[in-house]
């Protein structure tokens, strides 16, 4: 695993909840919407907030589509499921909401199962029965 | 009885959310793994050579119907049951068969360590959302 590999996953991480929050706040400030008036979510989509949102939701699946082709899916979820823990520390810090025992111990439990998944290595090899490309999912990779 | 019957469909609908979701990472993460390192199909072919190889590929395509389904199935599922309860149960029931299906059809290599941190994914998203 590299640096910037690792920034990817930070950024599968962070932008996730991030567009979600964008998404929300953009939808907030336009208000409830009818089925009369369905085409104000068409305007909805050039509003800032919306169209942060959708960008970092596209990042988002972008760069795990990226990290699903060097890490194995297993090593993948837990860090979309550290997404959680991110609303939940925004909620605490960010909008001052409270955060009961319980969910510190969910925040917890998934910051500990990140840590553990990190520790171990991403990506299981598999023999290919064709010409080798070995050297491409070397540890050390080609990036950076 | 009645009672009865909507446990029963909220069973049912969440169990479709996770198998749609299940079986749409699966084929995206096997999908992927086809096409190989994006990183160095970019480096080759540029920007617009990695999302050709991607969009191109058929089995990303079938995982992408899989999370569509998936998320009509949570539609479906929010339209019978509370956010509360779908949202915590489908969310960490579909970590667990992921790391099932991940072991049994990508033949990852899911040690103790793996099992563990997907365990406690599990409970910890159920914590959370209470």
């Amino acid at each position: 695993m590299t640096f910037r590999r690792y920034l990817v996953l930070a950024f599968v991480t962070v932008s996730a909840p991030l567009g979600d929050s964008f998404l929300d706040k953009g939808m907030k400030q336009i208000g409830p919407v009818s089925l009369a008036h369905i085409t104000t979510l068409f305007h909805a989509v050039a509003t800032p907030w919306i169209a942060g949102g959708i960008l970092l939701l596209i990042g988002f699946f972008a760069s795990w589509l990226t990290a699903l082709s060097w890490a194995d899916l297993t090593y993948v979820l837990p860090m979309t499921s550290f997404a959680n823990v991110i609303v939940a520390l925004l909620a605490k810090f960010w909008r001052h909401e409270n955060i009961s025992l319980s969910r510190w111990l969910g925040i917890f439990l998934i910051t500990a199962a990140v840590g553990f998944v990190m520790r171990g290595p991403s990506y299981t090899e598999h023999e290919k029965p064709g010409p080798a490309r070995a050297p491409a999912k070397s540890p050390e990779g080609a990036c950076l | 009885m009645a009672l009865h019957h909507t446990g029963l469909a909220n069973a049912v609908s969440i169990a479709s959310i996770i198998v749609a979701a299940t079986t749409g990472d699966v084929l995206i993460a096997s999908a992927m793994r086809q096409i190989g390192d994006l990183d160095e199909i970019k480096a080759h072919s540029g920007l617009i050579g990695a999302i050709k190889a991607v969009i191109t590929n058929a089995r990303f395509f079938c995982g992408v119907t899989a999370m569509a389904v998936s998320f009509f199935s949570l539609l479906f599922a929010l339209s019978h049951a509370d956010l509360s309860l779908v949202a915590p149960a489908s969310a960490s029931l579909t970590v667990v068969t992921n790391t099932i299906a991940a072991k049994i059809f990508l033949k990852e290599d899911v040690d103790k360590r793996r099992w563990i941190a997907a365990l406690c994914v599990c409970a910890g998203v159920v914590l959370l959302a209470h």
